[in-house]
């Protein structure tokens, strides 16, 4: 749980396997020759998961003519004109679920990495009665189907009136079990009981200690919480697509859906859904491109051990 | 997990505040998680009963329906057919996606392998891509007027099929699946992989094991564990598919609005109106997902113990 997965410190690890740990072998650096086989296999892989991606670039810069016309992998000419016609329609709503989708899932990411971080510290450092009933209890929330959960929420937030806001997108997601899971494993590696008590000894309240002392220590681990969280939520359909009705207030998930639901019948929006679903994808995977250094993925590792 | 904290003091402040901390997740939970499901119990156990023509305020009131739902559903064609087709996609998706993501960690984690932080990458990006999008991505690559395959198809004289009617929507819908969930669970099977420790490789190595012994004596009964979860969660996902069919939807008339069993509670709650049998559907959708994914995991462990006895 300690090295951080970035591609530089993978690359010298690949090339020197061991060799740092088993001073005493006399074997020396293995042959500098390239595994051609499973290379290929791995290269071919990516291909396979590039290829959508790769063909929607392509794709958004083909005018509609051009789209059913030219081959698929030949760059067209008319990017600027469906970037331009994408703002344009009904006054940019575009823009709108763009902008709804960052509102839920930062906001949605930030609420809930604050829960997490709070339950995982009171989980992880305090010893009371009920402690992993709770912890338990919380956890089955994990194993629950989304489906048995939001139409029942729907009808109940239905009751308070509540239905069709940005609340009944955003508070239905703030509970993550699996994000109070992680920030308990977080607090327990990273924050050590006697530093606790040190702060009690000096008079400081619970909740100075919490927010004083242990928080700081905890962002490392908060900051995966918050990622997952956010991808979970940029990503989500189920929950927008029962609660809203107001198109105003779509996230960009349903927002695009609803357009190629009308663009099936009408070829001339395709060149709208394929512009609208490239700038979908651009931020979370330049988000990707920025923080997977810095993401660590080994978190995941302690998830599935224990 | 739990930290060594003596205790010496225990003052009434440190005795509340875990449960002041833990106050916001037990609301939020209450409300979210232990309401809704409470909720969805009752209705599925009751039914609306109409009063002569309906008319006027009261006309309508909800009664005791018993385990009429259930025996509704669980007769239901339409549902059974939905189970069957999500089973049957479940039945490619599942071994299909951990299988790659099983070869892929395998091969990461190889002497010798280059360009290993690029196909990493490439490999675990679809995570970053939403399943509506990557439902439609592939929904117009599945189209004959602007997929590069039928292209292809088209330039060396082959039968173009129909990719999104009958069988072949199985392995266009499943595709997207696999698409989407092999990169992340690489990167779970293979950060367990690294937790390895190196001389265990290094010991086989001299006993003069090849790379492939290596990977199938070694390697894979060491993250067992995280493959066995992998396939839980796997269940667990696959079961309640529902963006995937529901985007493809537009492009294809051979996807129903009841194709999943997600799609039917969809459909009965919001089309038909009818939320008592949807609540009875999800209850059963849940239940037969939480036994097949409990039963695959007491399945997997009785099996590990049974091998490390012997």
């Amino acid at each position: 749980m300690t090295s951080p997965s970035s591609p530089s410190s993978l690359a010298v690890r690949k090339a020197a396997p061991a060799a740092g740990t088993t001073p005493g072998t006399a074997q020396g650096p293995p042959p500098r020759r390239i595994a051609v086989l499973p290379t290929a296999v791995l290269v071919l892989g990516a291909l396979y998961c590039l290829l959508p991606v790769l063909w929607v670039v392509i794709a958004s810069t083909k005018s509609g003519r051009e789209l059913f016309s030219t081959f698929t992998f030949w760059p067209g000419s008319g990017f600027a004109d469906n970037l331009t016609d994408l703002s344009a329609y009904r006054d940019g709503i575009y823009w709108r679920w763009m902008g709804n989708s960052a509102l839920y899932a930062g906001l949605g990411a930030l609420l809930s990495t604050a829960v997490s971080a709070v339950s995982g510290y009171a989980l992880a450092v305090y010893r009371f009665r009920g402690r992993e009933t709770v912890f338990n209890i919380l956890m089955a929330g994990v194993l629950m189907p989304p489906v048995i959960l939001a139409v029942p929420q729907y009808l109940l937030l239905a009751k308070a009136d509540l239905t069709d806001s940005y609340a009944s997108v955003l508070l239905p997601l703030i509970l993550s079990p699996y994000g109070v899971y992680l920030a308990r494993v977080y607090a327990s590696a990273a924050v050590p009981g006697d530093v606790v008590e040190a702060g009690r000894m000096d008079g400081a309240s619970e909740w100075r200690i919490f927010t004083r002392i242990a928080l700081p220590m905890m962002v490392p681990g908060l900051v995966t919480v918050f990622l997952f969280q956010f991808v979970a939520v940029w990503n989500n359909f189920l929950l927008p697509y029962i609660m809203l009705s107001d198109d105003e207030k779509f996230p960009i998930t349903l927002g695009l859906f609803t357009l190629l639901e009308q663009g099936s019948n009408t070829p001339a929006l395709y060149t709208l859904v394929i512009t609208g679903a490239l700038l979908a994808v651009v931020p979370l995977i330049a988000l990707f491109l920025v923080i997977q250094r810095f993401w660590s993925l080994d978190l995941l590792s302690g998830a599935v051990k224990s | 997990m739990t930290s060594a904290r003596p205790r010496r003091r225990t003052s009434h402040g440190t005795r509340s505040a875990p449960y002041a901390f833990l106050f916001p997740a037990a609301l939020l939970f209450a409300l979210f998680f232990a309401l809704p499901i409470g909720y969805a119990l009752w209705l599925s156990l009751h039914k609306v009963e109409v009063d002569g023509l309906g008319l006027g305020k009261n006309a309508r009131h909800e009664v005791w329906a018993g385990i009429g739902n259930y025996t509704d559903a669980l007769t239901d064609s339409e549902l059974l057919h939905g189970a069957l087709r999500v089973l049957g996609y479940g039945a490619i998706v599942i071994p299909v996606m951990l299988g790659l993501a099983l070869l892929f960690a395998l091969l990461l984690d190889t002497e010798r392998v280059r360009l290993t932080p690029f196909t990493r990458l490439a490999i675990f990006l679809p995570y970053a891509v939403p399943g509506v999008i990557a439902a439609l991505l592939w929904g117009f690559l599945y189209l004959q007027d602007v997929s590069p395959f039928f292209y292809v198809l088209d330039k060396l004289g082959l039968p173009q099929p129909d990719l999104l009617d009958g069988g072949p929507l199985y392995l266009a819908l499943s595709n997207i699946a696999v698409w989407g969930g092999t990169g992340f669970n690489m990167i779970v099977i293979y950060t367990s992989l690294r937790s390895i420790p190196a001389e265990v490789h290094e010991a086989a190595k001299l006993d003069g094991c090849s790379q492939l012994q290596i990977a199938l004596r070694i390697k894979i009964p060491m993250v067992a564990p995280s493959l066995v979860l992998t396939f839980f969660f796997s269940i667990i996902a696959t079961l309640q598919v529902f963006s995937e069919p529901t985007t493809l939807k537009p492009l294809t008339n051979s996807v129903s609005t009841t194709w999943s069993p997600l799609m039917k509670v969809y459909q009965d709650a919001f089309g038909k109106g009818d939320i008592n049998s949807a609540a009875a559907t999800a209850v059963i959708i849940a239940v037969v997902t939480l036994l097949l994914s409990f039963g695959f995991l007491r399945a997997a462990n009785s099996r590990t113990k049974k091998e490390a006895t012997r």
